[in-house]
């Protein structure tokens, strides 16, 4: 029985070293070594001057993730307490600019926000504005939310199904009030999604470099952005890139590992 | 028992899709009382309980608390605590947690929180069981936290959706038991919904028998069984023998094609009726003494008596005895005056019986 279920097993090995552990080993590889390949520290030493291209990346990921929580969490209790059949039709409409490419709302997020955009020139209609919107830390992390809600919205949404009315209303039988519902019941009880949600909106953004060319004009170089141009721009240095993919994935795990946010078993509910 | 009347519901609509839910119910309910709203299912018995629970918002009428009109406060303003159909318990925390629920958010002092909840779980027989994990307990032990968790607060009413549900028939018969207690040591009004018949009968003082979100008739356990309004009482409560007649005068009923005495009068001449003879209340005699006779169908053994089905000028009659009698064989049958109970045909009944035979040939 249990050879058997190795060798059921085998190809996802297969696929998991060729895909996972040996790019991993890769980019360690070339983190360490310089680029005739001897071993070197200096590609990690050289990463102090870009401190607040790190800094930066954090703080616009944590914002964007801060915000999809505060956004999303009554829109999916509120999706989490419609009727059946209503609630399939609700859903939909959240996944629905997923099914759009990802480069397309962002550019129409651009056009929008432009100096001469839709939202200037409607303002203007009554005589506010122009704002300059776009090429702003704001932009960004309006582009990040935009992008990302989804995923914040949908394992809060599959936690809170979990949360059965009568236990709300328990609390309020026993004096909860609206505060004392959500701080008691809520929170306690959609944790797991809540953890799961913050995993999956902060790891894309605080890595996204779409996102900030385009809303950012430029402006805003972020984590991404630097690892690109190391691979694929003027810069390219992928020793260096490989230095700041690996720090990054490891600050990333040190975040994850303090919110407690490997929640897998609620990532199955929503894939 | 207290006369204060503690909850008074008048004139209450609720409507679900237009659907009348609740039909203008009005209900008194006083100090110490043990009330059971009693019905099929769909008759709007819970609907009741989450009106007064603060759960609903009636589209008319009004509640009354201790003589103030609470029909608009919302649930945590309201001096009644619910035990929920499903326990409704509190996953993320420990017996004790969910029991001290309520008082934690009264902000009571850590030695007191400890003391209530002890003696709670005391009284509902969980002592030493509060740092259990609620998931870890029998359907019967959360019952009893969520009830304590209920009490706990001291309320002076306590509201109970069908609790004892989801429990197997010997711990439910237990639970029966040890709520009545649990109600007279705490002397507060409990007010308990069920579609148990037995249980309505057991535990309650009042018993108020709904259909169709009306209220068919309130009154003591022995009056419901023995003096039914209606024939949807009669045939609800127990099992029942309903037949159409008519009173020629008073004190006299016919039916199945003779005249028998009884003890109701206050009709009209000739008015027509209905008539309910409980199956016990039947007695089997020798063909030539009976009152009226008929031809035993089948014979089943029920454990306390036999059951037959007797056929008698085109009635099936229900009869239980202690003896039994041969299919095929002629009986004679004999009903004393005061066991026929004589009951006004309304509208309401005969819509009732109609819906029954219906059923009835459906399912033939």
């Amino acid at each position: 029985m249990r050879t058997r279920r190795k060798g059921i097993a085998a190809p996802y090995l297969i696929w998991m070293v060729v895909f996972t552990v040996l790019p991993l080993l890769l980019v360690i590889y070339f983190a360490f070594t310089d680029k005739q390949g001897h071993p070197t520290m200096a590609n990690l030493y050289s990463l102090g001057s870009y401190t607040n291209v790190f800094v930066l990346s954090l703080v616009l990921a944590v914002v964007a993730t801060v915000l999809c929580l505060v956004i999303a969490y009554p829109i999916s209790f509120m999706l989490s307490r419609l009727r059946a059949g209503r609630q399939g039709i609700a859903l939909m409409l959240v996944m629905l600019p997923m099914w759009m490419n990802f480069l397309l709302r962002t550019y129409a997020w651009m056009s929008l926000l432009e100096r001469n955009g839709l939202i200037n020139r409607f303002l203007g209609l009554f005589g506010i504005g122009p704002f300059e919107m776009i090429n702003t830390a704001g932009a960004v992390v309006l582009g990040m939310v935009y992008n990302y809600l989804p995923y914040m919205i949908l394992p809060l949404y599959t936690a809170m199904l979990k949360i059965d009315s009568s236990i709300i209303e328990a609390a309020e039988d026993l004096g909860a009030g609206t505060w004392h519902k959500l701080w008691k019941i809520l929170l306690p009880l959609s944790k797991p999604g809540i953890q799961t949600g913050i995993t999956m909106v902060f790891v894309p953004a605080v890595s996204t470099f779409i996102i900030s060319k385009m809303l950012g004009g430029g402006n805003f170089w972020l984590l991404g952005d630097l690892i690109e141009s190391q691979f694929l721009g003027n810069a390219y240095n992928y020793n260096l890139g490989s230095a700041i993919s690996l720090v990054l994935m490891v600050v990333v795990l040190l975040i994850m590992g303090f919110t407690g946010g490997f929640g897998q078993e609620d990532i199955e509910g929503v894939i | 028992m207290d006369q204060n009347i503690i909850v008074r519901l008048q004139d209450i609509v609720v409507d679900f899709d237009e659907e009348a839910v609740l039909d203008g119910l009005s209900l008194e309910i006083h100090d110490e009382e043990f009330v059971t709203l009693l019905g099929p299912s769909g008759c709007g018995k819970t609907t009741t309980l989450r009106v007064i629970g603060g759960f609903l918002l009636p589209k008319q009428g009004n509640v009354f608390f201790d003589g103030v009109d609470i029909t608009r406060l919302p649930p945590y303003k309201r001096k009644v605590n619910t035990v929920f159909q499903k326990y409704a318990l509190f996953p993320h925390l420990n017996v004790f947690e969910n029991v001290a629920f309520g008082l934690r958010l009264k902000k009571l002092g850590e030695r007191e929180v400890t003391e209530r909840v002890e003696e709670m779980l005391a009284l509902v027989g969980l002592r030493g069981f509060g740092l259990r994990d609620t998931a870890t307990l029998s359907g019967g032990q959360q019952q009893r936290v969520a009830i304590a968790r209920a009490l706990v607060n001291r309320p002076k009413v306590l509201l109970l959706d069908e609790p004892l549900g989801a429990l197997d028939l010997k711990l439910r018969k237990e639970m029966q038991i040890e709520l009545k207690r649990i109600q007279q040591s705490l002397e507060i009004t409990f007010i308990y919904v069920t579609h148990d018949q037995e249980e309505a009968l057991t535990m309650s003082d009042t018993v108020v028998v709904m259909n169709h979100g009306r209220i068919q008739q309130i009154g003591s356990p022995q009056d419901i069984y023995n003096e039914p309004n209606n024939a949807f009482v009669a045939d609800f409560i127990g099992e029942s023998n309903i037949l159409d007649g008519m009173m020629p005068k008073d004190f006299v009923v016919e039916f199945a094609g003779h005249a028998f005495a009884c003890v109701d009068g206050g009709f009209a001449q000739n008015e027509l009726v209905q008539v309910v003879v409980r199956p016990e209340d039947i007695q089997v005699v020798p063909a030539a003494a009976g009152q009226i006779t008929g031809v035993v169908r089948t014979t089943v053994f029920k454990g306390v008596h036999y059951e037959m089905l007797v056929e008698q000028a085109g009635n099936e009659w229900i009869i239980q005895s202690t003896v039994a009698s041969a299919p095929g064989e002629l009986i004679g049958m004999r009903m004393e005056p005061d066991m026929i109970h004589i009951m006004h045909r309304s509208e309401e009944a005969l819509a009732y019986m109609e819906e029954e035979e219906g059923a009835d040939a459906d399912e033939a």
